[in-house]
């Protein structure tokens, strides 16, 4: 007990315990990379499919293809990484008694949410990294500079930890990788197809556009794409972050208050 | 020890889950280094009091206390002085032993220094020093259990709780693990440990709960519990004919012959929990009685239940840790 030093400052120890577990989560990263690989297979396979299968019948007025595609392919992997490595890595810890030893410690109690965050984003970043390596090779470039590319570096990283509050309150409810992961992969692919990220909108018939317009994946997209390949970018980087932060501030409380019911 | 107010403590704990009851208006105490036995079969409620004592799950009515702190208000103060292990071995398997338990210690809030130190005693007491570079998920059920055994050691909290912490495991392995456990609550700690076997209780528990359906049946010491029960008889095997009618005679009323009119078998009632009376053999020696066995029966707490509930140890479900709605 005399070990047991008591915390000095509460936001001190809140950020201690978060390192320590986010050093956990990540030490995953290299001995079991299989989470991470299944996202950025998943965003590389949409990439060839995209660009070279259905890409050629696909038009996109104002700009080649592989710059309409790739903002969309980024958005697309950051969700799928809130999928398997948020949604499917927190729902294995529940089932593993992992939450549940760490919830018996005297740690912080944001502590375990906090670190599953931080770490996931510096996963989103390598993912993203990765995602620009395909892109550049199949023809992506961007077209406007390197202010507006990190804005959309940081858009990208935003909409995928805002995704992963979504996906941490699923695996919360579910409680179980299979079903978080059918969950979640089957609301990812439709939120990605039913939206700006493949083909432009205008092509959709009339109701679908409507489901389009109420997507938050669509303006995350539209948000990049102007970021990255040009356009007027204040209107869709207003709305691209308005979703982003609508969707942290219902799934957020809704994720803490699941994780504290216990 | 009896003086003390108990330590743990748990006043009418009660915990449904959708329509199950899972837990009772169910009391619990124990005084402050002693071992608590929470006893019964699968799905009577064990887990629920564990989560609950470990501050993971809330109760719907009623109070837990450790230490004089409640588990709700005081859930901070409770979790600095509670170790916790269970029957699903709780370590890391993408992380190597030693991670696993330096893991703990950091997040103990131990020094870098004490958290190797700590370590390197559990893993060195638990037999896991040659495997304390390999990943947790290399390990034996056995081994994976000792590692989360001294994951919950770490830091020396005062406080074990122990959920079925042998279950699944082998002869050996359960051997060690008793030993462990009992090397704690000889150091001090208080142990509240659930289990379904009525060996392990009797084994290592100063006091025993009974636990059936989500209530308390019977509450005290092993020999309490047994002393209720009754039965505890001495059994000599006489096999000449002739010595055993003279031992008979010698002994009266006292011994009975067991089971049918020709057993060798003489049965010799005892008090419960009382003293074999060694005299009375001498005598029979002295008489030119041979003995050729002798067997002291004590009742189990297997005998209990049976005695308790009026039937067999039931076979519930498997556990189910966390159930939820």
């Amino acid at each position: 007990m005399s070990a047991n030093l008591l915390p000095w400052v509460p936001a001190m120890a809140a950020v201690r315990d978060t390192v320590a577990i986010s050093r956990r989560n990540l030490r995953r990263l290299g001995r079991a990379p299989n989470l991470l690989l299944l996202s950025l297979t998943t965003g590389v396979l949409f990439v060839l499919l995209f660009r070279y299968v259905f890409g050629g019948a696909i038009r996109t007025p104002g700009s080649s293809y592989a710059d309409y595609l790739m903002p969309g392919a980024f958005i697309l992997t950051v969700t799928a990484s809130a999928v398997t490595t948020t949604g499917v890595g927190f729902a294995e810890d529940l089932a593993s008694g992992a939450i549940d030893r760490f919830r018996s410690l005297p740690i912080a109690r944001s502590a375990v949410l906090s670190a599953r965050m931080l770490s996931d984003a510096v996963r989103l970043l390598l993912l993203i990294a990765a995602m620009t390596v395909v892109g550049f090779a199949v023809g992506f470039r961007v077209h406007t500079g390197i202010g507006p590319a990190l804005a959309g570096l940081a858009l990208t990283i935003a909409f995928g930890m805002a995704f992963s509050w979504a996906m941490l309150y699923l695996a919360l409810a579910f409680r179980t990788a299979e079903a978080t992961q059918a969950a979640g992969q089957t609301l990812m692919f439709l939120l990605t197809f039913l939206s700006s990220a493949f083909v432009p909108l205008a092509t959709m018939p009339g109701w679908l556009q409507v489901i389009a317009r109420a997507n938050p994946v669509t303006y995350a997209v539209d948000a990049l794409r102007a970021l990255l390949v040009g356009g007027p970018t204040a209107r869709p980087v207003q709305l691209a972050v308005a979703w982003t932060v609508g969707l942290v501030a219902v799934f957020a409380p809704l994720a803490v208050r699941r994780y504290r019911r216990g | 020890m009896a003086e003390q107010a108990p330590f743990l403590i748990a006043d009418r704990l009660t915990r449904s889950y959708g329509a199950t009851v899972a837990l009772d208006h169910v009391d619990l105490a124990a005084a402050e280094g002693s071992v608590l036995a929470v006893l019964g079969p699968n799905g009577c409620g064990k887990t629920t009091t564990v989560r609950i004592f470990a501050t993971l799950l809330r109760a719907d009515s009623g109070r837990a206390l450790v230490g004089g702190h409640d588990v709700v208000t005081g859930a901070a103060a409770v979790r600095a002085m509670i170790g916790l292990a269970g029957q699903y071995a709780a370590v890391d398997p993408f992380l190597t032993g030693r991670e696993n338990l330096e893991l703990v210690g950091e997040l103990r809030h131990l020094p870098p220094g004490a958290r190797r130190r700590h370590a390197d005693v559990l893993l060195e007491r638990l037999g896991l020093v040659d495997a304390a570079v390999r990943l947790a998920r290399t390990y034996s059920g056995g081994m994976r259990r000792r590692l989360d055994l001294a994951a919950a050691l770490i830091g020396r909290p005062p406080v074990l709780f122990l959920d079925e912490p042998t279950t699944g495991l082998d002869p050996r392995s359960r051997r060690e693990l008793w030993d462990l456990i009992g090397e704690q609550a000889g150091a001090g700690t208080t142990v509240l440990l659930t289990t379904q076997y009525m060996e392990e209780a009797d084994r290592l528990a100063d006091q025993v709960t009974v636990l059936d359906r989500s209530r308390v049946i019977a509450t005290g010491s092993p020999a309490e519990l047994k002393a209720k029960v009754g039965g505890d008889h001495l059994e000599l095997t006489v096999p000449d004919p002739q010595q055993r009618r003279a031992a008979q005679a010698l002994l009266g009323t006292r011994a009975e012959p067991a089971g049918a009119a020709e057993s060798q078998i003489l049965r010799i009632a005892l008090p419960a929990g009382g003293e074999v009376p060694i005299a009375l053999l001498a005598e029979l020696a002295r008489c030119g009685v041979r003995v050729s066995d002798l067997q002291v029966h004590r009742p189990t707490l297997e005998d209990v239940f049976l005695h308790l509930t009026g039937q067999p140890v039931p076979a519930g479900p498997t556990s189910t840790r966390g159930r939820r709605p």
